[in-house]
């Protein structure tokens, strides 16, 4: 029941994090259902898994980048799942692992930077942004020991800096800031090595973008749980643009056409090769 | 044993009242009004970042007269009542109306029960909902015993709100663009106050409901400048001055 008291606004100074919504959230509300997760042993297999998402930083910029297929063991659970979201107006969060509890993890993450900037009257830092989003997913530890991990990227443009930015987490809610690209979850390896064979400083929009589908495409081709650009369906990897005028998606029809020149050549590469 | 000193409930509820009426007419005053592009909010306040509207939620916002401590704890109660319905149900769960009955309850709980009253009168704006046709905007006022009061077209809170009421309703219309909507009630606003006001001391937002998912936004001084078409308003003069 929630408490009605005109003074109960005062009770939020003892939780700390006055503007904070998951503080306040969890104070006031029975969310201990995932303590009783602790009975099994391996929860991995009660929700899909998330695969390779990734981010690079270009001159204007970060993109970031996710392919569309969830996984449960050897089966494919979902060809459409979208694992990059806006976090707020000037960053992106793209997730990796247990697809329902990161979800999850990404909902109240957007409600705490809304929250957070109406009652603050100003948006968080971006550092402040990451250090929030680290201890969200600390609280999941517990979670993860069961299988149920869940590694976000994220990515923004630093108003203050001008400069686009891209932070790692482990499942610790350890926070790394890698200063040019990153790749994660299972094809991110493969992702990560065509994206250092091809990024360099000052990247245009349009290169940026050659390399994210490169990698993407690349990842699904060595890792069976990433799914590449589907063309038999016209299903096309997530991808999000983020500079100082905020946050723009890439439609189908441009990816579609990066992607058809980036197939033409490889195309042409495997022929030459016989 | 002396007999306890009797005040009838009447006398008790009257100088609560008189007491809070007091203090919110000594503030400043705001008129929210409907307009073409949605809801329109023109505070007269000097202070820049201590605000008297303010965003609730994504079509929702609040404005406020009293005494700032007051009324930013309930600002503050909205929003988490917001965020909380918006997470726990859907977005399109969070209305105005369940605001306004919220604060309605509280405000006259405390105005029964405490020995002060809170000072402030408050106004929950919801803008209509550009994809879906039947809906209306929705205004209500809430004051500071509790009542509640569901509004339309213009309204005015704060400092001789009755005075003010009367010369800007005298320059609204239905329909009126936001534009010409300032400045008509600025204008009216300068008459009322009878001395001038300068673009920057005015707090002017909008609820505007061509805008995706948050329709709120502010207007900075240059803005407001260049829609008045002068850096201040100065009052007409009338017949009995000249």
């Amino acid at each position: 029941m929630e408490n009605y008291e005109p003074n109960s606004s005062f009770r939020s100074l003892r939780w700390g994090l006055h503007s904070s919504f998951s503080s306040y959230f969890h104070a006031t509300h029975d969310t201990a259902v995932i303590e009783r997760f602790s009975l099994l042993e391996d929860a991995a297999q009660l929700t899909p898994h998330g695969t390779t998402i990734l981010a690079l930083r270009f001159a204007e910029g970060v993109v970031m980048a996710g392919d569309r297929r969830a996984t449960e063991g050897f089966s494919i659970a979902n060809r459409t799942i979208e694992k990059v979201f806006s976090a707020d107006d000037y960053s992106v969060v793209a997730i990796a692992g247990a697809a329902g509890p990161a979800i999850e993890l990404v909902r109240l993450y957007q409600v705490e930077l809304e929250h957070y900037e109406k009652i603050e009257g100003r948006r968080l830092s971006l550092d402040g942004k990451a250090n929030r989003l680290g201890e969200m997913v600390r609280q999941h530890l517990p979670l993860a020991m069961q299988g149920l991990s869940v590694v976000p990227l994220f990515a923004g443009y630093d108003l203050s800096r001008k400069v686009g930015r891209i932070y790692k987490f482990d499942v610790t809610g350890g926070r790394y800031e890698d200063s040019d690209f990153y790749a994660t979850g299972s094809g991110g390896t493969h992702a990560r090595s065509y994206i250092k064979q091809n990024w360099h400083e000052n990247l245009s929009r349009v290169e940026a973008l050659e390399i994210v589908l490169g990698a993407l495409i690349d990842a699904a081709d060595e890792d069976v749980a990433t799914g590449g650009p589907d063309l038999l369906r016209q299903i096309y990897p997530n991808i999000s643009v983020v500079t100082g005028d905020g946050i723009k998606t890439v439609d189908d029809e441009e990816i579609a056409g990066i992607v058809d020149r980036h197939l033409a050549s490889l195309r042409v590469r495997y022929t030459d090769e016989e | 044993m002396t007999t306890p000193f009797y005040v009838s409930p009447q006398q008790v509820l009257a100088d609560k009242a008189e007491y809070a009426r007091k203090g919110i007419a000594r503030g400043r005053s705001i008129v929210i009004c409907e307009v073409l592009e949605g809801i329109l909010f023109i505070a007269e306040n000097p202070m820049r970042t201590l605000h008297k509207v303010s965003e609730i939620y994504d079509r929702i916002a609040f404005a406020a007269v009293g005494r700032y401590n007051e009324f930013e704890a309930l600002r503050v109660y909205g929003i988490r009542k917001a965020d909380v319905t918006g997470y726990s149900y859907s977005r399109h769960d969070v209305t105005a109306r369940s605001l306004a009955g919220t604060y309605a309850q509280q405000l006259g709980a405390t105005f029964t029960h405490e020995l002060k009253p809170w000072e402030v009168e408050i106004l929950i704006a919801e803008v209509k909902d550009k994809n879906d046709p039947d809906s209306v905007n929705r205004l209500y006022r809430v004051t500071f015993d509790g009542q509640i009061s569901d509004e339309t077209g213009i309204i005015t809170m704060g400092g001789a709100a009755e005075d003010l009421h009367v010369k800007a309703t005298a320059h609204y219309e239905k329909d009126l663009s936001m534009s010409e909507a300032f400045c008509r009630i600025v204008q009216a606003m300068a008459n009322h106050v009878s001395r001038p006001i300068k673009m920057a001391d005015f707090e002017v937002a909008m609820l505007d409901f061509s805008l995706e998912r948050r329709c709120f936004r502010r207007f900075d001084e240059a803005a407001l400048t260049e829609i008045f078409g002068a850096s201040q308003a100065e009052p007409e003069r009338t017949g009995e001055e000249e």
